[in-house]
């Protein structure tokens, strides 16, 4: 077993004339949590949405765990995956949205057993005992029954992390996960974030958040205009930036 | 003083206040407008001996006209299902990334939307004058066939009346569901497809039950139309309640009489129906409302009271929950 989780060679991905991704050179170590940061529109949001295969790269290579994503290469050739297939190496990368995204017609507890029930085909009972300890797990013992509605922003975004955990991944992918919070409810999130990268869970993060990225992070990356401008531990990235547009960046967010 | 002596009782807090309202005497000439003629019109109704109210009681409750009511409800729960089930099929047909799909959904809807439903069901009663010597050749498409079923003993009056208008209504079921699927955020599927769900599990778990709040509306709307246009399966002999009603009045001459019972049994039936979709609606709109949803009774008397729909501290707005 190879050490690296997430590897992407020269990705680039354009949406019509717009190229998003222009050569993007990464690995992710198992048991890393990495942090992207960059100015809005530098492509942190789609390289992790790639990763997933939400979107389709136009360029490069991009593996996860050793497979490609959504492709297979067999002599010198890249064949398409069928749907189920992606769908199956999904279930292994778990996904933290910006605006949440929980299933609006089914309480906390229900957002979390779904997946495990209907692709798992877990029974109902085992389901309800994980979710249950998963959201007791990120502070939320008291609102299992509690549709998303009646929920705030913060406690949704952690029923959202107890939903991609509850699919025991291998990978986390976090796509601004507090960027649409109140300021006040966001210590929560990270620090459940916090304690899942504790626990040895390999993350990927776009955040905006430095002082986490400082704190938890073992590398920062910092991302603009689709290309990997510098990357390397936090005190180095965020501590002596040695790129003019990172200095900048960062003495505007500091 | 402390700030927080906000509530209740302070020595400073100023009296509540009473004012005179505001005198509207459009209102009141309206409203006596509108009561003239409406006692006017009911003092008609009772006392015109041509209206013939005996003749209401005494066909209200005939055998035949009972036998229209449930041929009615019959075809009208048939066809409605026909409706709802293809209207799905079409609406996904509509959204699927395959063009031949596409086309053959908007073709399908371009051509029962486009034409009056009066002649699809003639159409469809006639139907058998299409196949040579009535005999219609199910199997294999271009290849042979294996059951010849007798196109004038398949197509009774039912069959013919049932395919009419659920066919019909499947255009109009395709569009309805279209716009709820639609309706749907993205993130949605975003998030069911990251979960590892397929596209089809992702349809049916997380999009349909969501979109179910927006298409069951207009659904409700629908029913109550088929039950209505039912009535127009008479003109093939169908017999549901104006086809009862009429034969009756053919002998008797008693036509205003019985146009009433039709009527008053059209009324109790969308009543129902009405009663039905406010149940239906209540359970789709489950996770939609962080107010405690109003009962049938409250929301009744909100709309007649004039009320904006909105009840206690928490606010319900009967108008807008469900397209929230």
């Amino acid at each position: 077993m190879s050490d690296v989780m997430v590897r992407a060679e020269g990705v680039y991905k354009r949406f019509g004339r717009n190229e998003v991704l222009k050569g993007i050179n990464l690995t992710v170590n198992r048991g890393e949590v990495m942090c992207l940061l960059g100015p809005s529109g530098s492509g942190k949001s789609t390289f992790l949405r790639c990763i997933n295969h939400l979107e389709k790269i136009n360029c490069g290579r991009l593996s996860v765990d050793g497979e490609l994503v959504g492709y297979r290469e067999a002599n010198g050739k890249l064949y398409e995956l069928h749907e189920r297939v992606v769908a199956s190496t999904r279930q292994q990368v778990g996904m933290v949205f910006q605006q949440f995204n929980l299933f609006s017609h089914k309480t906390a507890i229900e957002n979390v057993m779904l997946a495990p029930i209907n692709v798992r085909k877990h029974d109902r009972d085992a389901a309800r005992q994980k979710a249950t300890e998963l959201l007791t797990r990120v502070g939320l013992a008291d609102k299992l029954d509690a549709y998303p509605v009646a929920l705030s922003g913060g406690q949704q975004q952690r029923v959202a992390i107890a939903r991609a955990l509850a699919m025991d991944p291998k990978l986390m992918l976090f796509d601004e996960p507090t960027s649409a919070l109140d300021p006040e409810l966001v210590g929560d999130v990270l620090d459940v974030m916090r304690d899942l990268a504790r626990s040895g869970m390999t993350m990927i993060v776009v955040t905006h958040e430095i002082g986490f990225a400082r704190e938890v992070a073992d590398t920062v990356v910092f991302m603009d205009a689709g290309v990997v401008v510098e990357a390397g531990p936090p005190e180095q990235v965020l501590g002596a930036p040695t790129h003019e547009r990172t200095q900048a960046f960062l003495s505007k967010v500091l | 003083m402390k700030g927080t002596e906000l509530t209740g009782g302070e020595p400073g807090r100023p009296e509540e206040i009473r004012a005179v309202p505001v005198r509207r005497p459009g209102r009141w000439l309206a409203a006596f407008v509108v009561l003239v003629v409406s006692a006017s019109l009911v003092r008609f109704a009772v006392t015109d001996p041509d209206v013939g109210w005996h003749y209401v009681g005494e066909y209200l409750f005939d055998p035949r006209v009972i036998h229209g009511v449930i041929d009615c409800v019959y075809l009208t729960v048939a066809a409605m299902l026909t409706g709802v089930i293809l209207g799905v099929i079409l609406a996904v047909m509509a959204l699927s990334p395959n063009p031949i799909l596409k086309s053959a959904s908007w073709i399908y809807i371009f051509f029962f939307r486009g034409t009056p439903l009066l002649v699809q069901i003639v159409l469809w009663y006639n139907i058998a004058a299409l196949f040579p010597g009535h005999v219609i050749a199910i199997g294999i498409p271009f290849g042979p066939a294996l059951v010849h079923p007798d196109a004038n003993k398949l197509i009774t009056v039912f069959v013919a009346a049932w395919l009419a208008l659920g066919f019909n209504e499947g255009a109009y079921m395709a569009e309805i569901v279209r716009a709820g699927i639609i309706s749907v955020d993205e993130g949605q599927s975003e998030a069911a497809g990251s979960l590892g769900m397929t596209r089809v599990q992702i349809m049916r778990h997380i999009v349909l039950p969501q979109a179910l709040r927006v298409i069951l509306p207009p659904t409700g709307n629908e029913a109550i139309s088929m039950l209505k246009n039912s009535s127009l399966a008479s003109v093939i002999g169908f017999a549901e309640i104006y086809y009862e009603t009429s034969a009756i009045y053919a002998q008797n001459f008693q036509t205003v009489p019985l146009l009433i019972v039709a009527s008053i049994w059209y009324l109790v039936l969308t009543s129902v129906a009405y009663v039905g979709q406010y149940f239906l609606e209540r359970k789709a709109g489950q996770g939609f409302s962080r107010a405690q949803r109003a009962t049938m009774w409250e929301r009744w008397f909100a709309l007649s009271a004039g009320g904006d729909g909105r009840f206690g501290p928490g606010g319900f707005d009967y108008r807008g929950w469900y397209r929230r």
